[in-house]
């Protein structure tokens, strides 16, 4: 894929959307790409619409404000209405099929269904549906490497609490496995 | 120094601690509490002082009483907030206070919403409070250039003796992207002159803004307006995009300013002669360079998040040397490059034809 992406991360507040998206933006940062996070909420905490827009370029990036993305995770169904017309023509979108059951309805996008929170049920608890469906994005697009990612975790870890800090295995097998989805084809394309 | 990872409120509040901002005081508000939270965070273990006052009308009356002793004071605040401090910034430039207030626009009027907007303009630029006076009003449109700002502000606030306003918007506020401290590249002027130390050694000296013997306030005030000349002469700064061959020139402030690029570039793109003035200073305002620009443009196109405040400035610098358009979105409305993009394509298509026709 081109140097140039934007995506649109989407969920319910407490998903992680927005870390995602972070993580996201620390992995460019990283391999030295530019790139902007733009989040939108209502007034709402846990539990309501939370959004961000990411874009990674070789180049200065103008607009964090995007028209229409290359790609959009919707975590849950309702990301999955609002962002659906937000994809480019060629673009797709990542579908949290254990939250989403609603049918696509374009034809000229790709949809990767992905049961994630069924799937992280099989990993190592707690698990992170954000973090899944990073690594799926990500092994898609191949726009950064999974091992920045790994590194820009690493370094996360030693800046915040004990607590979360002994997150790090469970977040490194959780972008890894979501890598492996596309990797070994788990998925209704 | 490599470039981090920053938000815009992040880089605002980090920008003023290294500015040797001394005092925070403030009052939280929805989009920028994280220039609040991160001095909070900051300032204590540097054995500086951070205060989250009772009001915003505390905030910025704790600033002009640092302020008055030649200490770096900031306050921080958005749209409503900022409303409540209108009194107090007449009362700063009367008294030649120097001070940073840093207000992150949010969607108005009223208590509005929390989403972005541009639609305090007139409320930085010609004020609420009384009397004849301006404050100094720097806007960035990237996290980069709310740190340089944010450095400029803090030197500008004591180099002139006045209240200076970093005027930013919820996009830049909330948005990450890479950027570069570096170090405060000013050196600041000597306060000594004026600022409240104690009078130990020396007579007694007060900075007021009550002035009332016969003709004294007018000569005041003259003399005040012959500073922000100095300032309108010294320090009016815009960026140019691409304009010196532009039929068509954007102007736009802020976040809608980088927004308005991309949508130069794809007019570019499709051969249309399209550039962007983008004004730095807000006051001063870069009037006479915009001028410039006017006389040899078919057409202007005033990009705002607000129902068309610069405008009136630009309109009055434009002074009539061609058509100004206006297109904006408020209270949360966003532009897009695309919006920006099919707007310059409707009336390029119009300059186009009076070409054509062989009208100018």
């Amino acid at each position: 894929m081109k140097g140039d992406l934007s995506v649109i991360i989407s969920g319910f507040g407490g998903q992680g959307a927005l870390f995602a998206g972070i993580l996201l933006c620390h992995a460019a940062v990283f391999e030295g790409k530019h790139t902007t996070w733009f989040p939108a909420y209502g007034a709402e905490m846990r539990g309501g619409a939370v959004n961000c827009s990411v874009n990674i370029s070789d180049r200065e990036v103008p607009s964090p404000v995007i028209d229409e993305a290359d790609a959009v995770i919707a975590l849950n169904d309702a990301s999955q209405e609002k962002f659906e017309h937000k994809v480019k023509s060629g673009g797709f979108m990542i579908i949290n099929s254990s939250l989403s059951h609603i049918k696509p309805k374009r034809t000229d996008i790709d949809y990767i269904k992905i049961p994630l929170n069924e799937l992280a049920q099989k990993l190592t608890q707690p698990a992170f549906v954000n973090v899944i469906a990073l690594g799926a994005f990500l092994e898609k697009t191949k726009i950064l490497k999974i091992e920045s990612v790994k590194e820009v975790m690493k370094e996360m870890a030693k800046t915040v609490s004990a607590k979360k800090a002994a997150l790090l295995p469970n977040n490194l097998e959780s972008i890894e496995f979501g890598a492996n989805i596309i990797r070994q084809q788990m998925v209704t394309v | 120094m490599a470039k981090v990872l920053v938000k815009g409120n992040e880089a605002i509040a980090q920008a003023a601690i290294n500015a040797g901002c001394q005092c925070y005081f403030g009052y939280p508000i929805t989009p920028q509490s994280e220039i609040g939270e991160y001095m909070g965070k900051h300032l204590p273990k540097l054995g500086r002082v951070f205060i989250t006052a009772e009001s915003e009308l505390a905030s910025i009356n704790m600033v002009i009483g640092a302020g008055t002793t030649g200490t770096k004071a900031m306050t921080s605040s958005s749209s409503c907030g900022i409303a409540l401090m209108q009194e107090a910034l007449s009362a700063m430039c009367c008294a030649q206070v120097p001070g940073v207030i840093v207000s992150v626009m949010r969607g108005g009027p009223g208590l509005g919403n929390i989403a972005p907007a541009q639609a305090d303009y007139f409320q930085a630029l010609k004020g609420g409070g009384n009397g004849d006076y301006k404050i100094i009003v720097l806007s960035p449109s990237t996290v980069q250039e709310a740190i340089d700002l944010t450095y400029r502000a803090f030197h500008l606030a004591l180099k002139y003796r006045n209240p200076v306003m970093l005027l930013a918007d919820g996009i830049l506020g909330q948005m990450m992207e890479p950027a570069e401290f570096g170090e405060y590249p000013y050196k600041d002027p000597d306060v000594s002159e004026w600022a409240l130390d104690g009078a130990n050694n020396r007579p007694a000296r007060n900075v007021v803004s009550l002035h009332m013997p016969e003709g004294a306030m007018e000569e005041l005030t003259n003399e005040i307006f012959e500073k922000y000349e100095l300032v309108a002469q010294n320090e009016t700064t815009y960026e140019d995009y691409k304009f010196a061959d532009a039929k068509l020139v954007l102007t736009a402030f802020g976040s809608v300013g980088r927004v308005a690029k991309a949508a130069v570039d794809r007019a570019r793109e499709e051969g249309m002669k399209v550039g962007l003035f983008r004004p730095i200073t807000l006051f001063p305002f870069p009037d006479k360079d915009l001028n410039k620009v006017a006389q040899k443009a078919d057409m202007i196109l005033d990009l705002e998040l607000n129902k068309g405040q610069m405008l009136l400035d630009v309109r009055s610098a434009v002074f009539g040397a061609c058509p100004v358009e206006f297109y904006g979105r408020t209270a949360g409305g966003l532009l897009t490059p695309d919006m920006i993009f099919n707007k310059i394509k409707e009336l390029y298509s119009t300059l186009e034809n009076k070409t054509q026709a062989g009208v100018r």
